[in-house]
């Protein structure tokens, strides 16, 4: 198992080199620069040459790759050519805050509450019961949450005013955001929570734990709840990724000074080491959110062997 | 006993001739197994409702902009704006678009968009995942390696690159979606196959010889149908909203043309005046989803083998 997971470290150093070094070259090729085109036009030649060399801009790219591999091992990210030089770990830090609370409340809630509705929905198959959960499920899927917010900033916010509409203010400024941002966790994990729930109720294992006398809630927790997790942690292993990092749509929506919002703005001024920066930590956070998830595969279920056959 | 062992020499165990097609024949009959789930099928109240349901809609998104006079394009600035009524069925949009039309001219784009998630899902995800984890080990390493960076790479940025090599178009949101659309279908299958090799039947079978295919199609992708049927109805209404972004940031579908997404875009602007432009595409998607759901389900119940005595 040891091996296993310095094996897995040593790879998610070679992964994150691989996507840093394909994402570097393919955002040079992103058309623009990061300066004011027209502004930069109206300067003089050799003015315009000398911004280009003090960022480094005039070498080759290969040049500039070497150049922010060196600083990145180092453990500098570089600086921000959007916000006046400001360091982007320092503006990334300050940035996450938002980001990373809210999603993680929507992630916590939702999840609690898809668990929950998916084992109603599955002890009472066929039921009234499953039926609400499927189309509630359904719903949140296939109503984007942009609608979903507005609906909530309307009636909430603006009919009954007792929670703020937008703006990163107060906690109270989390409660409609996150609620946006729940209804896709609580959708997913009900679904496959139902779906898994009613093969495990099928299985002998359950009927003995039934036969034994056992509580409901041991049945639950102890047999039914863990044989049915893999997938649920499976899905969700992604969605905690992009919910920490931050959604674009509910972020602008709710005018959050969160990730998503600046990793979008970064692209569309050509803010190179900002790019280069919010896709290093998405793709940090993934990796290692993938490792935890294989591992916990072997805990859930011992029967798996991620690792091999050998162990 | 003693004496008899010592009979026993290596001539005795010489493997008999294998006829490795004829290995697995216990199965039975196929064509069995399908009438019987579709008798099933059939019971099930839901799944027959949503399955006229489907059809209606199908037959509305090719019969649908002919049952009226107005192109789904034409504009008349005169009769922007108007609530439904009797001439504009679902009303019109700002340009004085008639939204009937135009509603089943986007339930089209948006089935084939729904049709190639699908096909994506089910021929790249579900393969990828089956011979990463069928393989595991190192090939399950070096794929998972790739979903990774496939993942890492910002998809915002290769769309954009997209848009400089291609025209916009439906051709170019179809490849934008190859590139990862498929991803997460893969790491599910991969994670339920993981869970299944551990089971007897799996070993049953592969001690009776099934081949590397044989026991992908017979064992394992059959008893992951379930989740990849669920899986689906999470990645068709993603690629639907995918497209909408795709086509909002100018990538995709160009002006007249709309589809189900752009349409609950525009509506999603307007939506306080004229609620309408937003709630008559929502239904639609909606009910598509919902039906699909219920159907997909009672498919589920149907083939399961696991669910017969229910």
């Amino acid at each position: 198992m040891k091996k296993y997971v310095l094996i897995r470290l040593f790879n998610i150093v070679v992964t994150l080199f691989i996507i840093a070094t394909l994402t570097f070259f393919l955002m040079k090729q992103l058309p623009g620069s990061p300066f004011d085109e027209e502004k930069l036009a109206a300067l003089p030649e050799d003015v315009r040459t000398a911004i280009y060399e003090q960022y480094g801009l005039n070498d080759p790219v290969w040049k500039q790759y070497i150049k922010y591999m060196e600083n990145l091992v180092k453990g500098d990210l570089g600086k921000s050519f959007y916000y006046k030089d400001k360091p982007v770990a320092q503006i990334i830090s300050e940035r996450i805050g938002p980001s990373a609370l809210l999603g993680i409340q929507a992630i916590v809630i939702g999840t609690a509450i898809g668990l929950i509705l998916g084992i109603v929905a599955a002890f009472r198959h066929n039921s009234v019961w499953d039926y609400t959960t499927m189309i509630l499920a359904v719903l949140g899927v296939s109503i984007p949450n942009f609608v979903f917010a507005a609906l909530l900033q309307y009636f909430v916010g603006l009919k009954l005013g007792v929670l703020p509409i937008a703006y990163w203010e107060s906690y109270k400024s989390t409660v409609l955001p996150t609620l946006a941002l729940m209804f896709g966790v609580v959708s997913v994990v009900a679904r496959f929570m139902r779906n898994e729930m009613l093969d495990v109720l099928n299985q002998d294992y359950m009927t003995t734990a039934l036969a034994k006398g056992l509580s409901l809630r041991a049945i639950i927790l102890n047999h039914a709840l863990r044989n049915a997790l893999i997938p649920v942690i499976t899905v969700l292993g992604p969605v905690i990724v992009s919910l920490i990092t931050g959604s674009l749509v509910i972020e602008s929506i709710f005018s959050i000074p969160g990730i998503g919002s600046l990793f979008v703005e970064s692209i569309k001024v050509n803010d190179y080491s900002m790019i280069m920066g919010v896709t290093l930590l998405f793709s940090t956070l993934f990796v290692f959110v993938v490792l935890i998830i294989d591992l916990l595969y072997g805990v859930i279920d011992p029967r798996i062997r991620i690792a091999g056959n050998k162990e | 006993m003693g004496m008899e062992k010592a009979h026993l020499t290596e001539e005795f165990f010489a493997p008999v001739a294998t006829d490795p097609k004829g290995m697995e024949s216990v199965a039975r009959d196929p064509s069995i197994g399908w009438r019987a789930a579709w008798q099933r099928l059939k019971k099930n109240r839901g799944a027959v409702i949503s399955l006229a349901v489907l059809t209606v809609i199908i037959l509305l998104a090719i019969f649908g902009p002919m049952m009226t006079p107005y192109d789904y394009a034409q504009t008349d600035y005169e009769e922007s704006f108007k609530t439904p009524s009797g001439d504009h069925w679902f009303g019109t949009d700002k340009f004085g678009r008639d939204q009937w039309a135009r509603i089943w001219e986007g339930t089209r784009i948006s089935l084939y968009i729904a049709l190639l998630a699908a096909a994506l899902d089910l021929v790249i995800g579900v393969m990828f995942g089956a011979i990463s984890a069928v393989c595991g080990g190192k090939v399950d390493m070096v794929m998972q390696r790739i979903i990774d960076i496939l993942v890492g790479i910002p998809h915002l940025i290769v769309v954009i690159l997209l848009i400089l090599f291609m025209k916009p178009g439906i051709l170019t949101i179809s490849v934008a979606m190859v590139i990862t659309g498929w991803v997460n279908m893969a790491r599910l299958v991969r994670s339920q196959i993981f869970k299944l090799k551990a089971e007897e039947f799996v070993l049953a079978s592969r001690a009776l010889g099934a081949g590397f295919f044989r026991t992908i199609f017979k064992h394992y992708i059959p008893n992951t149908a379930g989740l990849i049927l669920i899986n689906l109805m999470f990645t068709i209404p993603s690629a639907i909203f995918t497209e909408a972004f795709l086509s909002f940031i100018g990538l995709g579908l160009q002006e007249p043309l709309a589809s189900l997404g752009v349409l609950i875009n525009d509506g999603y602007h307007a939506m306080q005046s004229h609620y309408y432009l937003l709630f008559f595409p929502a239904v639609v998607i909606v009910a598509l989803m919902i039906c699909f759901n219920l159907l997909a389900d009672g498919l589920r119940d149907a083939i399961d083998p696991k669910m017969k005595n229910k």
